[in-house]
């Protein structure tokens, strides 16, 4: 039986390869002067203005994309349960099929819905609103929510599927109404959900530069496009290592802050 | 009240859909659009002609395809001898093991593809084909290994030991017992795997050479002069295929027994 | 049953820890069409010993000799000898023909053979007519049956049953128990069985072994366990029972909370302490001061085909009685048991021997 865990050999040493040590890469440029010796200078780099803007707005639309996926979600996660669909993956289905039209295409269409003439467009003005959709910070929060949505349900209700029915006509057997139902019995149940889909919306809105690229009309700029740009046309390595470091500081906190809630591990292999 | 509920929640599902599909129906629209811009100008099919006379756009399908089809059939392979081994891990082992694995799955994107360049460059290998595939492979592995461990975990332990005991030989009981066990986690796991390297862009454009495309990159790189219509007509195309593939597998009384799970 | 040993343990030892010994130095023989059934409660290393016989673990020391000939490392698939397991483990993928024709397949037979043996088989176990069902459309008594046909169609000399009834209920339990028997008379082989249900220990078979952390503690007929215990485990695990501090005053007379009894033992010295063990079905309540004791009824269950009644006598012990007779609470009686009925067992010598008594 011992034999076994010999098994897990080849992926651990891939995993050293792939990931491990391309980590370590972006460390050692990260930290690396311009002798080749060590300095903090592109680290401390992000305190720079052209760095700091980006990096408070990238934060600020991705907190509040999360939060506006999160309550987008969680009411249909709920209606989802209740809905009691008997065949699970037609809600998956739904969510999944998106995928296969490309990313990059399906952000892209937002294009024909919100520059001049798209429906959203006509719609807004109709209400009053004067000036451009796209080139905006709303424009680029709604490629946001648009792209990782899914990325909110799916976790959710599958969290909430595995809620049994027994449990809730427990609760309201005791004398909950359907708010306390939902407040005390199904929320803490579904916080591993919560947690996952937090985080799988957080990290790649805070670093995304594709849809601000597509939807920022080339006048916003994200903390991901300004590492990318380092590595595509600027060619200052070093500097884009430096900032991708910082910017996995701040994924690395922001997942302690969730993993004090919970334990993310159990749910991931679970 | 309950009702009126039960219609709220209708409609809310409603425009949940509406948001999710409609630039999706855009994009499919003008697809079949005469002109190029976004103004209609008649119904034509003159860009799924072009489509198929595109040698660019011809590679680039053919390079996105067999990235997904074999960095998925690599990664199955790969994650279900490791969650084998996985298994048969205990205590801090087993717990460092999964932390590595989780790595790719919760790191962003973008820190992902920078970190695998980096270290393809320090190697010194040729960015082109190899060092896509490797970097799907990669982020891959993770995603099988997700949909398989459940699986196995869940499965009575004793199955395995009864085919020994029937006289069936180690790798008998694995091929024989074992395997259709974990199957409906292996397939999950694989159409996942293949469905994120299909929608990669992030990765593929850090770890790509010049001169090799895939869909995403060649879209990516024509954004600046305006995308041609002709990738709405891809996109159509295998927006279409995939509806008929899952439409397809979940009609067959096998597939319907496939679940397909999420972090 | 025959004199033929066809399992030996030699000696056996395993630990899964280091200081932990599941089972300690265990020597067991095992003859050619005994029913013998491992008997006690989880963790007493049971399950353990039945593995190390199927090939699923290997002990640290010790040999197990199959028909003489030495096995101790050879790995299931060539062991001549079948396992059903606890939770069946049926192969959810295989419809029951192909669960029970999976081991005859692995082997070559042929198709004519397999088909007869799986007819054989499944008349055999009563269970006709489902070839074509998955195991998740039987109920568990139907599981339990395909996992007993899928072993013995091999045609071993040994057959290994680890708690096989455990996820039954427990009429379903009762009728199984009779379908084993049969069965095991029908086929003429060997059953080891394992369980921690003394009563199912009791009508199934023709040995039991009774076993506590590791050790053997007795080892005889069903009757013998049940009616001569050799120590307090035995007496507590098997059976309801009273287990008593007395005096061995001399032979046949001990005494018991100050009250003497006559009883058949001889050899335990003279006033020594000893356990003595009174089965509740062994005590005659008969009028104040007619008896032994004198005590008061303080609590009465109807169970069905007896009254469960605790007496207690003026130490405060709580004596545990059955009779068809009622006593209302409150009746004063009088406690008196036959000689015959009383059983006289050596205190634990050492804590290591204290160890394998009853753990509290």
């Amino acid at each position: 039986m011992n034999k076994r865990k010999l098994l897990s050999l080849p992926y651990l040493i891939w995993m050293i390869g792939f990931t491990v040590i391309p980590l370590l890469m972006i460390l050692w440029y990260g930290f690396q002067g311009k002798n080749g010796g060590f300095t903090l200078e592109h680290i401390l780099a992000i305190g720079r203005p052209e760095h700091l803007g980006p990096l408070l707005v990238s934060l600020l639309l991705s907190v509040i994309c999360t939060v506006v996926c999160l309550l987008i979600a969680y009411p249909l996660a709920l209606i989802l349960r209740k809905a009691g669909l008997k065949r699970s993956s037609f809600v998956i289905f739904i969510f999944i099929l998106p995928m296969w039209m490309n990313f990059l295409l399906r952000t892209y269409a937002w294009l024909n819905l919100l520059d001049d003439g798209g429906l959203v467009y006509v719609f807004l003005q109709k209400l009053g609103y004067k000036g451009n959709i796209v080139g905006t910070y709303g424009a680029i929060l709604l490629g946001m929510v648009y792209n990782y949505l899914p990325f909110m349900v799916l976790p959710l209700y599958n969290a909430m599927t595995k809620i049994d029915d027994n449990t809730l006509n427990a609760a309201r057997d005791l004398g909950a109404n359907e708010r306390q139902v939902n407040f005390r019995v199904i929320m803490p149940l579904t916080f591993p959900g919560i947690v996952s889909g937090v985080t799988m919306v957080f990290v790649p809105s805070l670093t995304t530069f594709v849809v601000s690229d597509l939807l920022g009309g080339r006048k916003i700029f994200l903390i991901g496009n300004i590492i990318e740009q380092e590595f595509s046309t600027a060619s200052n390595w070093n500097l884009g290592a430096g900032l991708s470091f910082v910017l996995m500081i701040f994924i690395l906190l922001s997942m302690a802050v969730l993993n004090h809630y919970d334990t993310l591990g159990e749910e991931d292999d679970g | 009240m309950k009702k009126l509920k039960h219609m709220l929640g209708n409609a809310y599902l409603a425009l949940v859909f509406v948001f999710l599909y409609a630039p999706i129906v855009t994009l499919i629209v003008y697809s079949f659009n005469e002109g190029r811009g976004r103004k209609w100008q008649g119904f034509s099919g003159r860009w799924y002609e072009e489509l198929f006379h595109s040698a660019q756009i011809g590679d680039a399908v053919s390079n996105t395809l067999t990235i997904a089809l074999l960095s998925a059939l690599i990664a199955t392979v790969i994650g279900v001898i490791s969650c084998l081994g996985l298994q048969a891990l205990r205590g801090k082992a087993r717990n460092v093991y999964l932390a590595l694995n989780n790595i790719p799955l919760l790191n962003s994107d973008l820190v992902t593809g920078l970190s695998l360049m980096l270290a393809f460059i320090a190697v010194g290998v040729t960015f082109g084909y190899s060092t896509v595939l490797l970097a799907h492979i990669s982020f891959n592995v993770p995603y099988v290994i997700m949909n398989v461990m459940p699986r196995l975990r869940q499965m009575n332990q004793s199955t395995y030991e009864a085919a020994l005991d029937l006289g069936a030989r180690p790798v008998q009981a694995f091929f024989k017992v074992l395997v259709p066990e974990i199957m409906p986690g292996v397939i999950s796991g694989f159409l996942m795997a293949f469905t994120m390297s299909l929608d990669d862009f992030i990765i593929t454009h850090f770890t790509k050479g010049p001169g090799i495309n895939t869909i995403s990159t060649l879209i990516y790189s024509e954004i600046r002069r305006g995308i041609k219509p002709s990738m709405n007509a891809l996109s159509t195309i295998m927006f279409i295929s995939a509806i008929i593939l899952l439409v397809l597998t979940n009609i067959s009384p096998k597939g319907s027994k496939t679940e397909v799970k999420y972090i | 049953m025959n004199d033929h040993v066809i399992i030996q343990l030699e000696h056996i030892t395993k630990r899964f820890a280091a200081d932990h010994n599941i089972l300690d130095d265990l020597c067991l023989d095992i003859h050619e069409n005994e029913f013998i059934t491992l008997l006690g409660p989880s963790g007493c290393g049971k399950t353990t010993t039945l593995r190390i016989i199927g090939g699923f673990e290997t002990p640290n020391e010790g040999r197990v000799l199959f028909d003489g000939k030495d096995i101790t490392s050879l790995p299931p698939y060539k062991r001549e000898l079948n396992t059903v397991f606890q939770k069946y483990a049926l192969f959810p993928h295989l419809n029951v023909e192909e669960n029970i024709a999976f081991g005859l397949k692995i082997k070559g037979k042929s198709r004519d053979y397999i088909r007869d043996k799986i007819r054989y088989a499944l008349k055999l176990v009563n269970m006709d007519g489902l070839e074509k069902r998955m195991p998740d459309q039987l109920s568990g008594g139907q599981q339990q049956r395909i996992a007993i046909a899928r072993a013995i169609v091999n045609e071993p000399k040994v057959l290994l049953l680890d708690e096989p009834l455990g996820a039954l209920d427990l009429k379903l339990r009762q009728d199984m128990q009779y379908e084993l028997i049969r069965l095991k008379n029908e086929l003429g082989i060997t059953f080891v069985y394992v369980t921690h249900d003394q009563e199912e220990a009791l009508t199934m078979s023709d040995t039991v072994v009774v076993m506590n952390q590791g050790y053997i503690q007795q080892m005889g007929t069903p009757e013998m366990i049940y009616n001569e215990p050799e120590n307090a485990f035995v007496a507590d695990f098997v059976g309801d029972s009273n287990i008593m501090d007395g005096l061995f005053i001399h032979d046949e007379l001990v005494e018991i909370f100050g009250a003497k009894f006559p009883c058949v033992d001889k050899g335990f010295g003279v006033n020594k302490p000893v356990d003595v063990v009174i089965r509740p079905e062994d005590i005659d309540l008969l009028k104040p001061g007619e008896g032994s004791i004198d005590g008061v009824v303080t609590h009465i269950i109807f169970k069905g085909v007896h009254y469960e009644m605790e007496v207690t006598t003026p130490n405060g012990y709580e004596w545990l009685v059955h009779s068809t007779d009622m006593f209302p609470v409150g009746t004063k009686v009088s406690i008196h048991v036959d000689p015959f009925d009383i059983q006289i067992m050596n205190k634990p010598q050492s804590e290591d021997e204290e160890a394998l008594g009853v753990d509290e």
